[in-house]
């Protein structure tokens, strides 16, 4: 067993599991709250990740790019929300999804007629292109820092849900809406801002992945089907549900990414088994989701009150 | 969506023109993938494709030349569909293109199948090498295994007694492993097959730790398209380079490199790969089609547009040499086989299995007189390479 390996593997699943975390809170959130779906939460994450590249390109410097690109998601999802979500909250959830899909398909044309489609890289600078090493461990300093992040991120979050007003009314209303309606709370202003948040907290997770990657045309709607599965997995509207639920499927999908193809050796000749372990992680993560459907439908971290 | 409206209106004064005088123009399809983020290679080959016809002044002999291009989307079954609708519908004469392996074997029969000719600008799968050659499948690229198979031969030479494999889990990614594996004498330490397709894994951290524990003197990798750019990346975000050197097929190109550059991505230049041609290749018909795309789109061709560059200049001279007479296929046929064309790539001949037959080169990544990063041959891997399926062909 190689230890370094086995430590570097669950850094890289708790990685993907805190951006999974980052994208999957606010969809929670919109999901639970205001009982939306909303498949074009996606479209936030890949504009972040273009409004950051852009300014980055023009300013050279990346935290600049973060915190434009920031204001600019939490602007655009604030639009989305003022012009086209809140007239749908009434209606049922094909319309959501019509209406929703519909939005990925402009947002991806838009990008298309504004930024090409070739995608855009974004440089980091020298110090977070590096590596940072621990005895014989080594770790990339932009990956160390995608996890500070996301922990920072979650732990903000945390306490903006459990110790302020603001919280108290997003958990009000994911148990009980229309009670938190009687009680005369501006519930309009509430949901623009839980979804402009939401939308911000994407476009976040979009800019820290995209110096890996790259920013590209429909990069969000790879990941959003994910982020859906980690929704589900922790409780419809349950932000710690999100928070475990991420942290699992990112450790799954790594682990399994690692270690699979070994295990599966030693029942199968390998070439079957380097086939086989590929197609089976990138499944895993469902076959957790369909379990969890099948023992347990409101999810690992229910929210109370929540039927 | 302008590229739909182009296509609409093509096709629409396609079905005008073909109304008065059918007789008089060739018609070609062309299936790349102009959406989603592999659009780029897609855009690279239609660039190619549109130089090419400009520099025959859109006539082969006395025949205009009708381009429809058709987007596969990335995926076979739209790929199938797209190639179905050129054959009956359009009813085309040629239909060239295809990046991918996989969407090329599901389209594949829907064009022999009809007797139309197959003009493959970049897909090369073993299959159609060996056990499903077509007498009217051409290829104006590789197939799959013989780049890898030169850089096997380049390990080999180096002395380089270990390495990590890295590739895409679909048809052309396990070639390229295979190729790689069918030559290097040295130990394969591990070897990693990745979700591909629409919805690819684009984030290696998990196969690159592995790569580093496992010990290997070096790795080679195969990722197309825009993967290429991310794992480049990432392999230098992780601090492989000078642990772990790297070698790549396809995934070093024209079109990652702009991109790479731009993201000051220093640890690519010097890094080496094969390939059948590159940009500074000494020929006149490639120094025109270089230096004319450098003036049209400000960056270099990539290996694509090279293919598909010469993808019709190889139907212009078949449908030459048989003076336009598009009925004789069997004429047609002896025409494509002849290879009687300037390719970019210089002077190449065809196997039995409609494979070309021709050089492999080390590139290096370098940057040029004008500071832009490029490729340049280093050496001559491999004269008159023929690949190892055309012995499974029965032609």
């Amino acid at each position: 067993m190689d230890w370094n390996l086995l430590v570097t593997q669950l850094m890289n699943g708790l990685q993907l599991g805190l951006l999974l975390f980052l994208l999957a809170s606010g969809l929670t959130l919109i999901f639970g709250i205001m009982d939306f779906i909303n498949l074009s939460h996606g479209s936030f994450y890949m504009i972040g990740a273009y409004f950051c590249g852009t300014v980055v390109a023009k300013s050279g410097s990346f935290i600049t790019g973060v915190i434009v690109g920031l204001i600019g998601v939490f602007a655009v999802g604030a639009l989305v929300e003022w012009l086209i979500a809140r007239k749908l909250y009434r209606k049922d959830h094909l319309d959501h999804v019509l209406v929703t899909f519909g939005l990925i398909l402009i947002f991806d044309t838009l990008v298309h007629l504004l930024w090409g489609a070739s995608g855009m890289a974004i440089p980091l600078p020298d110090v977070l292109n590096g590596q940072l090493s621990f005895g014989g461990l080594v770790l990339p300093t932009y990956r160390l820092l995608i996890i500070v992040a996301g922990l920072l991120v979650a732990a903000i979050l945390f306490i903006l849900v459990t110790k302020t007003r603001l919280g108290m009314l997003v958990r009000a209303g994911a148990s009980n809406r229309t009670m938190v309606e009687a009680l005369g709370v501006n519930i309009d202003r509430l949901f623009l801002v839980v979804f402009a948040l939401g939308a911000a907290m994407a476009g976040l997770a979009g800019m820290l992945i995209a110096p890996i990657t790259e920013a590209s045309i429909g990069m969000g709607n790879d990941i959003i089907i994910v982020a859906f599965v980690v929704v589900i997995v922790g409780g419809i509207g349950s932000v710690k549900g999100a928070f475990y639920a991420a942290l699992i499927i990112g450790l799954i999908d790594t682990l399994s990414r690692s270690y699979l193809d070994r295990l599966l050796m030693l029942a199968m000749p390998s070439n079957y088994a380097e086939t086989a372990a590929p197609a089976l992680s990138a499944m895993l993560i469902y076959i957790l989701m369909a379990a969890v459907l099948a023992f347990r439908p409101q999810g690992l971290f229910p929210i109370a009150g929540m039927k | 969506m302008l590229i739909r409206i182009i296509r609409t209106v093509l096709i629409a004064s396609a079905i005008t023109i073909t109304g008065v005088a059918q007789a008089d123009s060739v018609k070609i399809g062309f299936v790349t993938t102009l959406t989603t983020p592999a659009g780029v290679i897609g855009e690279d080959m239609k660039n190619s494709v549109m130089l090419a016809l400009e520099h025959i002044d859109n006539k082969m002999g006395n025949l205009d030349v009708e381009l429809i291009m058709e987007d596969d989307g990335f995926k076979p079954d739209i790929g199938k569909q797209k190639t179905d609708k050129l054959v009956k519908q359009d009813d085309v004469d040629f239909v060239a293109g295809y990046i991918w392996s996989h969407v090329l074997l599901a389209s594949m029969n829907s064009v022999t199948g009809a007797d139309k000719f197959l003009i493959s600008s970049n897909a090369g799968p073993s299959q159609i090498a060996g056990k499903r050659c077509h007498p009217n499948f051409f290829s104006t690229s590789w197939q799959n295994d013989q780049t890898p198979m030169a850089l096997g031969e380049y390990l080999n030479q180096e002395g380089v007694k270990s390495i990590y494999i890295m590739a895409p889990n679909y048809a052309a990614g396990k070639d390229m492993a295979a190729g790689v594996e069918s030559v290097f004498k040295g130990e394969i330490k591990g070897k990693d097959l990745t979700k591909w397709g629409a919805d690819a894994q684009l984030d290696f951290s998990a196969e690159l730790a592995k790569a580093r524990a496992s010990g290997a003197e070096a790795l080679y990798v195969f990722y197309p398209g825009k993967a290429g750019g991310a794992f480049i990346k990432q392999y230098q975000q992780a601090g492989l380079q000078g642990e772990l050197p790297l070698y790549t097929a396809f995934t070093v190109d024209s079109i990652a490199l702009p991109k790479l550059q731009a993201g000051k991505l220093e640890g690519v230049l010097g890094s080496k790969m094969a390939q059948q041609w590159s940009p500074d290749m000494d020929n006149a018909a490639n120094k025109r089609f270089v230096s004319d795309y450098l003036k049209q789109h400000g960056k270099y061709p990539s290996f694509y547009g090279a293919q598909s560059y010469d993808a019709i200049m190889l139907i212009k001279s078949a449908v030459e040499a048989t003076g336009g007479n598009l009925k004789d296929k069997d004429a047609l046929r002896k025409a494509l086989m002849a290879a009687d064309y300037e390719s970019v790539r210089g002077p190449y001949t065809y196997g039995n299995n409609h494979m070309p037959i021709q050089n492999f080169y080390l590139r290096e990544v370098v940057e040029d007189a004008e500071g832009r990063w490029t490729t340049k041959i280093v050496k001559t891997v491999y004269e008159n390479h023929q690949d190892l399926h055309a012995s499974k062909c029965k032609m």
